[in-house]
This record gives structure tokens, sequence and C-alpha cells, in this order.
């Protein structure tokens, strides 16, 4: 199989991914994968012939747009997982209604977006997820299962959806609720 | 056979059909049970679909054509680049494997190791370690740390060059001397960053370096005990790695790249003039 044309096979899930990462910011989703694409050409001796591309890839494009976006800060500490529940971005409306879909992933936080977009649609086992984002498994599993938690819970407060599921669960209090109601 | 209890991540896995067909039974005969945790189940499968029915539709639209030319030039180049090292490194396996002496530190390493083993025993054996110089395990670990961090394209160090003021701060507040990264600017080389290792005698700082062609270059620091004398200059060549290394008022310092000796010198001696300066 040729690796032009394997790598130019990526390119859709590339610009996908790249405009998650960037919040639907198209321009500079583009720039992002033609960054990429040059940087894994540069690299290619890196990669392991025979290993899939894609987990590759999205590792190099996860990484430039850390770098790029880290650019011109201060250096951050890194939080537990445990922590990332009390840094959600506040929302800017006074009222927090979800809308729809798109609406309730934007308020995931961005690790726990990128991990269950990883695993949801492009579907990489979690141990390529792990390779990708150069975190051990275990962060893996705990951030999809706090992003899980925290969509479910965002879903059932959107309007069309609410009547499905609200029976299931008016039992638990979710914490991920909660905490939202305290944000607003 | 003792079955596992169904933890958090199998009903995960579950869900993204990443199980095996007895586990993916199991979890089934335990969410008929808990039908709590079906809903739950139920939930993130539908949010699965929703994700895709969201998402897949931008596969389909068509790709702006400045990103179909990847750089065919280069191509040709580091495809025959990419199947030397992985020629290389397989026949850096069994080597190593045949050799048997390399052990079980040296399994499935880069080939530069495997050599390594065999020109210096002695070195990689925890009872044979004190008849090497204090030079020479310093020439050696500086290798072996060169040649493990310096192909890693995605961390070769843990604090960039971007915040070496918290780089310095980092390092020389564990290695409880006052460091910073020399400037090799005027060589050619420039900063990529640095990170703490775990010498033989306690903390030990490595520098990254590269040049512009992307050659890394690594500065290995070391504290070594005050009543090792100093010694001049030394030159260690380990499998395609170059180290120049000396011992300066209890300090250790090793210089690796994959360079002759000339440029390694070149460079060893801007660092050390450097750290001290006239």
């Amino acid at each position: 199989m040729n690796l032009d044309a394997e790598i130019e096979a990526c390119i859709p899930r590339l610009r996908r991914y790249a405009r998650v990462l960037l919040g639907g910011h198209h321009a500079s989703a583009d720039d992002l994968v033609q960054d990429t694409l040059e940087r894994a050409w540069r690299k290619i001796h890196f990669w392991r012939w025979g290993s899939d591309l894609r987990p590759w890839l999205f590792g190099i494009m996860h990484n430039l747009h850390v770098d790029q976006s880290r650019r011109g800060q201060i250096s951050t500490q890194s939080l537990d997982d445990t922590e990332f529940e009390a840094s959600v971005p506040p929302s800017q409306d006074d009222m927090l209604v979800i809308q729809n879909l798109q609406d309730a992933l934007r308020h995931l936080h961005e690790d726990q977006r990128t991990v269950v977009l990883l695993v949801a649609v492009e579907q990489l086992s979690y141990q390529d997820v792990a390779r990708t984002l150069g975190i051990p498994l275990g962060t893996v599993m705990s951030r999809l299962s706090r992003g899980r938690t925290r969509l479910r819970a965002l879903m059932e407060d959107c309007p069309q959806t609410s009547g499905q599921t609200s029976g299931q669960i008016s039992g638990q209090a979710s914490p991920v609720a909660i905490s939202m109601k305290i944000i607003k | 056979m003792n079955r596992s209890p169904i933890s958090e991540a199998d009903l995960h896995a579950y869900v993204d059909n990443q199980l095996s067909s007895a586990r993916r039974i199991e979890v089934e005969a335990f969410l008929a049970a808990r039908p709590d945790e079906a809903a739950r189940v139920a939930a993130y499968r539908r949010q699965n679909q929703q994700l895709q029915h969201l998402f897949d539709p931008l596969l389909d639209e068509p790709i702006p054509p400045h990103l179909q030319q990847p750089s065919r030039v280069a191509t040709r180049l580091n495809l025959r680049l990419a199947a030397v090292v992985t020629w290389v490194f397989v026949g850096g396996i069994v080597g190593s494997v045949a050799g048997g002496m390399a052990g079980w530190q040296l399994r499935g390493s880069p080939p530069m190791l495997a050599q390594m083993s065999s020109q210096m025993p002695r070195v990689t054996e925890p009872l044979g370690a004190q008849q090497a110089t204090v030079g020479e395990r310093l020439a050696w670990r500086a290798a072996v740390a060169h040649a493990v961090y310096s192909p890693d394209t995605r961390r070769p160090v843990e604090i960039g060059a971007d915040q070496e003021d918290q780089l310095v701060a980092w390092l020389s507040k564990r290695l409880g001397v006052k460091l910073k990264p020399p400037s090799l600017k005027a060589q050619g080389y420039e900063l990529i960053g640095g990170r703490l290792l775990p010498g033989s005698e306690g903390p030990v700082a490595q520098f990254m370096y590269h040049d512009a062609k992307g050659k890394r270059l690594t500065l290995y620091v070391s504290g070594e005990r005050q009543d090792k004398q100093d010694t001049a200059f030394h030159f260690a060549t380990e499998g395609p790695i170059g180290v120049f290394y000396w011992i300066d008022n209890g300090m250790g310092y090793a210089i690796s790249a994959g360079s002759n000796k000339n440029e390694l010198a070149r460079v060893a001696l801007a660092v050390y003039n450097q750290i001290n300066p006239k």
C-alpha cells in the first residue's frame, strides 16, 4: 500500500479532529492539518512500519495543538482529573440552556471532549487514544467516564431529549448537574 | 475459573465494542441484573451514535487542494530512511537476544544499547559496576540517556526551552547546585529543553539541543561525589553515539550526539568555557 495514499486518506479525519480541537474554527483548523502533514512527512522515519497511521497522525496534531496553544502563555501545572470538575469554563450566558449536542460538547472540559471524540467518533482503541495523547490508559478511561457522565447529564437538561430519559435517572442527583448549577 | 468483577472500564469497552466475546457475555449477564447500569450503557451507546451522526458528514466535505500536496520529493528519501530504521531496529532486537549477555534491561532496545553492552559488559552488570571508572559510568549512562530520549518525537524533554526559567529553577533545586543550560547558539545548536533522570548517586539533568537540520545533542550533568577527582576531557563512542565527558569540581558532564569527535570537542569546549568563565 502506498504511504502517500494512506496519509492522504487520513486527511478528512485530520480535518475533522482539528476542528474539534479548535472549536470549529475552519481556517485555523486547516492550517493545523497542513502543519501536521508537513511534520508527519518530516518525521515519517519515526513511524513504525505497519502500525496504524491514524493514532500517529492524531498524536502529531495533538502535540502541535498543545504547543501552539501554550505559546506565549505562562507555564501551567497539570491538574489531576478530579480537579477538572471545578475548572469548567463558566458559561457566557446567565441561563445555562443546553440546546443540542454541539452545545453540550462545548461544556465538556477539553481533555474529556478529546477522549470522548477519539473513542466515539474516530473509534480508536483505548490503547491508541492513550498513545495519541501521550497519557496512561487509566487516564483515558477516567476521562472517558467523566466525559460521558457529564455529557449525559448535560443532554438530559436539553429540551429535545429530556423527556425520554428523565424518568430513569430522577433518583440520581448527578454531581455534574450540581456543579453546572453552581456555575450559572 | 473465577470471573473478575465487571468494572467501569468493562462497561465502556462494552459500549465501544472493545471487549472479547467471552467478556461481552459476562457484561451482558451483569447488565441483565442491573437495569440502572443497563440504562447508562444504553445512554452512552446513544451518545456514540449522536456524535457520529454529528461529525461524520464532515468527512464528505471536499478537501482544499493545498492540503492534497504533501512534500512528495522528501517522501522517497524519508521512506528509505524509515525502512533502514526499521531494519536496524529489528536487527537490534535479534542481536541483543542472540548476544545473550544483553540481559533483561536491553530486551527490545535500540541497537546501540545492544552494542554498548558487548563493548562495556562490566558496566551493565551491577556486580562489576565498581570496576568501571566514574567517568566510564558517566559516559555510559549519558549515552543510554541520549539513545533513549533523543529519538523521542513526542516527549524529548520534560520542560521546554520556552520555559527556561522554570527548567533552570527545577533542575537546580533537584540537583542541589546552580545549573544553567549553556547557550550553544554560536555552535549552531538551539536548546529544546531538559529533563530530570536518575543517576548513580541521585538526580541527573539532561539538556537537549538540536541543530538546524534537527540533529539532536544532549548534555548530561551529574553530581559526582566531591572525593572523585577531576578528569581531563575523554572521548568514547558507544555504537553510533559519540560521548565527550569530563569531571570538574565534583560535577560530571557528558555531551552525546551522533557526531564525530571534532564536532563534539568544539561543543564540549564551548560548554566548558561557559561553566568556567575565565
